[in-house]
Parts: structure tokens; C-alpha cells; sequence
């Protein structure tokens, strides 16, 4: 056997870790962090893609074969992924998922729905347990999510299938309500039955016993692809494992107590007995420099592509006049598009990860090379110009020997503005799985922590200036020392 | 005499405006024409047209009685030499690469660079130390020296120069004047010398072509222009140079 088939075959043979994805928020994270470690307990390779954004691109991953698996709900499956023709009850979602290739390997045992929440000792005192309860208190106020108040689903007929006589209704903010619930500004607010904020401020969950709201039970899904039998064993031993109770106190312990996700998970499984191990948990150098790496790579890769592509159009825009002003035109597009658009975009196309990021900062990079080149190309002065054309010499001699050279101060100056643009919104890159600075600013903001959020921010902020610092060392030894004694005539 | 280059029926507008009225002029070999005129008269839109770098709407340009055409310009500048009015020196070469420029691109090795820029730097009157230094370091007197130095590298057959004393104050533009004409003398090639100065061109000038609004007004020595004015115009421009009072 060759060397190459041999290791090809061992390729084949070793396991590729298995793929846990998370959304980005707390509970998610906390359970893709639960899976993962519980494979990991059963000697299955397995990494925690967190935070990779909402519903729709988890689902499309998972669709695509980029992810294995990720906690999921009921409800949100019927009513996101399979937009309301699926009933949200496992007997008709089991069915519906094997026809997208995609079983259901656990359910977690916990119900995380849209539930209304009053403050304990106010509900004691009113004598209010269940929903039902508030038609006997016309007098009570109520603030809810926009979103609750806007959806079909929502307030609206939450009033018509219980009969509720309050009028003092209003909108606002998910996590200002809380605030206001607690400052006594009104009685009732809508909430998610496990917020870490039932536990932190001793709200009572109303009991919804008309059941209106529909089902959220929460789910492992995994992608049948991915289901092997030593990887369905594992993850059973999480089935019915997660009660509300656990859940709502995991998702206060790293909202409120700022708790690292793999410390509260293994803690969990240390609990339940399914994994006595304790996380490693890297140090902040550690995070820093893998952050780093990771920031250097989406830059590196993105900046370069910008700068073989930018600078040959450039070229050709300085060129042919009327071609380029389509092709400045067309790269001015580019720019406009809002960087968190653009890099959504590219999921489709791409999928998650490093990709899709380096893609989006490839084409928000090319306007500034693409337009310095031009504008340095066509700034040359209209004497050295007609210089270089009488000497006799190609065009890509007169290209490469003058024109550029001539050009080189504005191109630099391009591709300085390019990097800096780069590194700073590359931290976005974090929303697709792409990791760099942006992950800790986007944790920290999921958190509501700054020290987080500064982990990331203030390494990113440097590496711009540190960009920016490079590219005047390196200015010196690109721009020709003669165009350095004196500025352009 | 045969024309080392010929002007056949050219003529050239600038967005309607001719700037070039269809004429015929020939550059005899190994003199200096002096085209002179005031500002508009076409005298460097002339010029630009031997070397090809404007395009004649008719007509057409003989070098050497082979038609000058995009495709064969590149090839026939390499046996012109062009000065420009701000010597059109590239800023981020030093004085020996602009000089040296082409002649690398040619093939020429480095002894032969070197002995070519020794022969030159005393002809324009050049210390070797200035090979070494940039434009922006040099005097606009030393810089035209440079374009000129530039201009000579591959021994050109005809020596195109563009207003190129026009920038430079009194002192450092006579003694330049000086020095041109000891070089056209020394040299004998054929050249072709852009001015506004009557007086310039008579000094460096065997023919000159006075131009006016595009036309040929008069051509012939200096003299034939004092003396023997074809039409008013040239006797204006000629009580025009103002000279002093001895």
C-alpha cells in the first residue's frame, strides 16, 4: 500500500470530533457546552461551535453537514423551521425531522416557554398561581416584550383565551421589563420560564392552564449523519436529565454570577454523576492568543485577497475610464452594504465559520486598495506622465519602473485603510462561528459583562494601531526614498 | 536636404477647438528648428505630434520616411530624445536610474551605463556625484541638465526639447543657452526647440517657424523674420521681445 493510501485511510478512520453548535444566548451555549462534555466523557471527540447566531443559521448548518448537533425547543421548531404546518409535539416533529435527515437524540426534560411572571411575594398576597388567577385583578399592570406584544400568538390572544379585563398594557424592552417589574412600575411581565431572573429576583411563573402558550420542551437535534451508535449512548444519558429548576439556576450562575459555560456545565454533570472530570479552562493568555490567531488569520487572508484582486482592478480602472468608473462604482456598493449584512450574505453561499467571514472582509476590504490604486495611478502628474510614454519602453515596464512606483504612497495608504477597516470588523466574524476578538465582545455582551467584553475590545483596538504602525515601518521601505524627500509636485 | 521627420498635412482639435490647422513642415537632418509663437499657437501640440505622443485627426507623421503610428512609436522614441519645460524627471529615481532607465531595459550592461554617463555628464557639464542623488535634491538648472543628460543616453537622431529653459530665472537659463547651443554644435544631431523667446530661438535656432493659431505663419532664419516679415503679425511679435537699453 502507497504512503498516500495509507494515509488517507487512516484519515478515514481517525473521527472527525463531533460538532455542537450553540445559539447566541446563555441557555444554548450553556447546553451545547453540556452535550459537548458529555460526549467528551464517553471518549467521543467533540468541539462546541458557540454562538453561531440565530434559529435559521444553526439549522442550516446542521442541514449542510457543518454541524452535528445543537439544542433546539418544540416550539421553535414548529413554528420557525417548519413555519406552522408541523404541530410543536414530538410525535409529529420526530417525522417531520427524519424527512430533513434529522432525529431527535434527547430530550432534556425541561419546558423553556413564553410564560407571564409576577413577583413572589405580590402573587402570594393576591393569592395568584395561575394564569386564570388575574381576571379577579382587573387593577394590575402590565409590560411586556415588543415582541410579545406584536405577535399573533402573543398578548392578543392571550387576552381573548383567557378573558383578561386589564387595560394599563404596554410595551418594552425584554430586560428593561425585569428592571421595572423590580423597581414595583407594574405587576405582570412576559418572560422565558427558565430566565435566570425567575431565580435572581424571586419571580412566581404563572401556570398556564388553558395552555396557550405552546410547547418549547428542549431538544438535542442531531444530524442522522452523525448518529452513530456510540454517539446516540452517550447523549441519551442526558435524556430527561435537565429539569426547569437546573436549568433556570445554570442560566443564573452565568448571567449573574459570570460563571464560564464549561465550568457550569461540568459542574452539572458532576452532579448528575454522567462526568466527574473538571474542565481545563484555558488562562486569559491563553484566550488572548488563541483569540489572536484567530483575528490574525481572518485579516491576513482577507487583506491579501483584497490586495490581489484590488490592486489589478485598480490598475485596469486608471486604465480604461469608463470601465472604471463601473468597477469604482461597483466596489463603492460594496462598501455600503452594512458589514453585518454582507457577512450574513455569505452564509448561504459558504456556510459558518472562518469563510464567510473572510469572504465579507475580502470584498469590504477591496474599495480603499481598489480606489488609492486609481487615484495614485491617475495622479500622476501629466509631465511624468508624458515622460514615462516618450521613453519608448513597454507598458508594463512604464507599469512596474514608474507608474506604480510614482502610484506606491496612495496604494500603501489604501491598503493601510483597508487593514485597519479589517481588523475592526472582523470582531463581527464572531456571529458565524469565525472566532477572533469578537468572540469575548460578543459573550461579554451576551452576559451583560464588561470585563468580557474588554478582553476582546481593547486587544482589537490595539491590533489596529498596531496595523496602522506597521504600515508607517513599512512605508519606509516600500515608497522609493526619492519620492520621500519631498511631497508630489 | 532630405527631412529627417515630416509633418504631412496635419492637423488636430481639442474637444472642436484646433489647436493645429493642417500644415506640412519638415525637420531637415542635423539643424535646429526653433518653433516659436505665442501661447495657443500649437507650437508644443506640434511637438507632441513628432514624438507621438498627440495623435494627428489627419494627416500623418514621417520619421525617417517610415509613418509614425501607435503601433511603431514606442520603438522609434527610443531614437528621439525628449526635454520637457520641468524636466520630466521621475521623482523616486536618482539622476543615474532616470538616465539609465531604458538603456537596462535595451540590454545594456554596466560598464557600458557607465561609460555612456561619463561621456554625457561632461557634455551637460555634470559633476559624477549627482548621479547619485535624487531630483528633488538638484537646482531646476541642474535638473534640465539632467533631462537633457537623460534625453542624449541612447544618442538619439532627433532631440525634441519643450520649452525647456522656461522656468528657470535669467542667469541660470543663459548660461544653459549657452550650453545647449554648444551641445546641438558639438553634437550635430537634429533637433527640435519649443519657445516663446524670439530672442532664444535666434541664438539657438538655424530655422525657425513662427506659428500663429495654429498656421505656419513664417519660416526661415532670424533674419528673414526681422527683415523681411511676411505679414504684421510677425513684425508685432518681433517688436514684441523688448530689448534693453545698451
Amino acid at each position: 500500500m502507497s504512503l498516500g493510501a495509507s494515509v488517507a485511510l487512516g484519515f478515514l478512520l481517525a473521527q472527525p470530533p463531533v460538532q455542537v453548535g450553540s445559539k447566541v444566548f446563555t441557555e444554548s451555549v450553556v447546553l451545547g457546552e453540556v452535550a459537548t462534555r458529555t460526549l467528551a466523557a464517553s471518549g467521543i471527540p467533540a468541539v462546541h461551535r458557540r454562538e453561531l447566531g440565530g434559529t435559521r443559521i444553526l439549522w442550516d448548518a446542521l442541514q449542510r453537514g457543518e454541524l452535528d448537533a445543537y439544542p433546539e425547543y418544540t416550539g421553535t421548531l414548529a413554528e420557525e423551521i417548519f413555519a406552522g404546518r408541523v404541530p410543536a409535539t414530538l410525535e409529529a416533529l420526530r417525522p417531520a425531522l427524519a424527512t430533513r435527515g434529522v432525529r431527535i437524540a434527547v430530550v432534556l426534560g425541561f419546558v423553556d416557554s413564553y410564560a407571564l411572571g409576577m413577583k413572589a411575594a405580590t402573587a402570594e398576597t393576591l393569592g395568584i398561581r395561575r394564569i386564570s388567577d388575574l381576571q379577579a385583578h382587573p387593577q394590575l399592570r402590565f409590560a411586556f416584550s415588543n415582541e410579545f406584544l406584536d405577535r399573533a400568538d402573543g398578548w392578543r390572544a392571550l387576552q381573548r383565551a383567557y378573558g383578561l379585563p386589564q387595560t394599563d398594557v404596554r410595551g418594552m424592552d425584554h430586560d428593561l421589563a425585569y428592571r421595572g417589574l423590580a423597581a414595583g412600575a407594574f405587576e405582570v411581565t412576559d418572560l422565558y420560564s427558565t430566565d435566570a431572573e425567575v431565580q435572581r429576583l424571586g419571580l412566581r411563573v404563572l401556570e398556564d392552564d388553558r395552555r396557550h402558550f405552546p410547547d418549547y420542551q428542549a431538544l438535542l437535534l442531531l444530524r442522522e449523519a452523525a448518529a452513530s451508535p456510540g454517539v446516540l449512548a452517550a447523549l441519551s444519558q442526558l435524556d430527561g436529565r435537565v429539569s426547569a429548576r437546573d436549568m433556570v439556576a445554570m442560566n443564573a450562575r452565568a448571567k449573574v454570577d459570570h460563571v464560564p459555560e464549561a465550568r457550569i456545565a461540568a459542574d452539572f454533570l458532576k452532579a448528575t454523576g454522567l462526568d466527574t472530570g473538571s474542565p481545563v479552562l484555558p488562562g486569559r493568555a491563553r484566550r488572548l492568543l488563541g483569540y489572536l490567531r484567530d483575528h490574525l488569520v481572518l485579516v491576513g487572508v482577507s487583506l491579501a485577497g483584497s490586495i490581489l484582486v484590488g490592486l489589478p482592478l485598480g490598475i485596469l480602472a486608471a486604465r480604461r475610464p469608463r470601465l472604471g468608473q463601473a468597477v469604482l462604482a461597483g466596489v463603492g456598493v460594496l462598501q455600503t452594504l452594512p458589514s453585518l449584512a454582507l457577512l450574513v450574505l455569505m452564509i448561504p453561499l459558504l456556510g459558518i465559520g472562518a469563510r464567510p467571514a473572510i469572504a465579507a472582509l475580502f470584498l469590504y476590504g477591496l474599495l480603499p486598495v481598489v480606489r488609492n490604486t486609481h487615484a495614485g495611478l491617475t495622479g500622476i502628474p501629466g509631465e511624468l506622465q508624458e515622460a514615462a510614454e516618450a521613453l519608448g519602453v513597454s507598458r508594463l515596464e512604464r507599469l512596474w519602473r514608474i507608474e506604480l512606483p510614482l502610484a506606491s504612497p496612495s496604494i500603501l495608504a489604501g491598503i493601510q485603510t483597508s487593514a485597519v477597516i479589517c481588523v475592526g470588523t472582523a470582531t463581527l466574524g464572531a456571529l458565524v462561528g469565525a472566532g477572533g476578538f469578537g468572540q469575548p465582545i460578543l459573550t461579554g455582551i451576551r452576559l451583560d459583562n464588561v470585563g468580557l467584553l474588554l478582553e476582546g475590545a481593547v486587544p482589537a483596538a490595539l491590533l489596529a494601531l498596531a496595523v496602522q504602525g506597521l504600515f508607517e515601518g513599512l512605508g519606509r521601505l516600500v515608497i522609493p526614498r526619492g519620492l520621500r524627500l519631498v511631497r508630489m509636485p | 536636404m532630405r527631412p529627417l521627420l515630416l509633418l504631412d498635412n496635419v492637423s488636430r482639435a481639442f474637444q472642436g477647438v484646433p489647436a493645429v490647422r493642417p500644415l506640412t513642415l519638415a525637420i531637415p537632418e542635423g539643424r535646429t528648428t526653433v518653433l516659436v509663437g505665442p501661447s495657443g499657437s500649437g507650437k508644443s501640440t506640434l511637438l507632441r505630434m513628432m514624438v507621438g505622443l498627440v495623435r494627428p485627426d489627419t494627416g500623418q507623421v514621417l520619421f525617417e520616411g517610415r509613418p509614425l503610428t501607435a503601433e511603431s512609436a514606442p520603438a522609434e522614441r527610443r531614437r528621439m530624445g525628449l526635454v520637457l519645460q520641468g524636466g520630466g524627471l521621475f521623482p523616486h529615481l536618482s539622476v543615474e536610474d532616470n538616465a539609465a532607465l531604458v538603456a537596462r531595459y535595451l540590454g545594456w550592461d554596466g560598464p557600458r551605463v557607465a561609460a555612456r554617463l561619463q561621456v554625457l555628464l561632461d557634455r551637460v557639464q555634470l559633476p559624477a556625484t549627482v548621479l547619485r542623488r535624487y531630483p528633488a535634491e538638484l537646482s531646476g538648472g541642474q535638473r534640465q541638465r539632467v533631462s537633457l543628460l537623460r534625453a542624449l543616453m541612447l544618442e538619439p537622431a532627433l532631440l525634441l526639447l519643450d520649452e525647456p529653459l522656461g522656468a528657470l530665472d535669467p542667469i541660470t537659463r543663459s548660461e544653459l543657452q549657452e550650453d545647449l547651443r554648444a551641445t546641438f554644435q558639438a553634437l550635430g544631431t537634429t533637433v527640435v526647440l519649443v519657445t516663446h523667446d524670439l530672442g532664444e530661438a535666434a541664438y539657438l535656432g538655424d530655422t525657425l517657424v513662427l506659428l500663429r493659431e495654429g498656421r505656419v505663419v513664417q519660416s526661415g532664419t532670424a533674419e528673414d523674420l526681422v527683415r523681411r516679415p511676411a505679414e504684421d503679425f510677425v513684425e508685432r511679435f518681433v517688436r514684441a521681445q523688448r530689448a534693453l537699453p545698451r
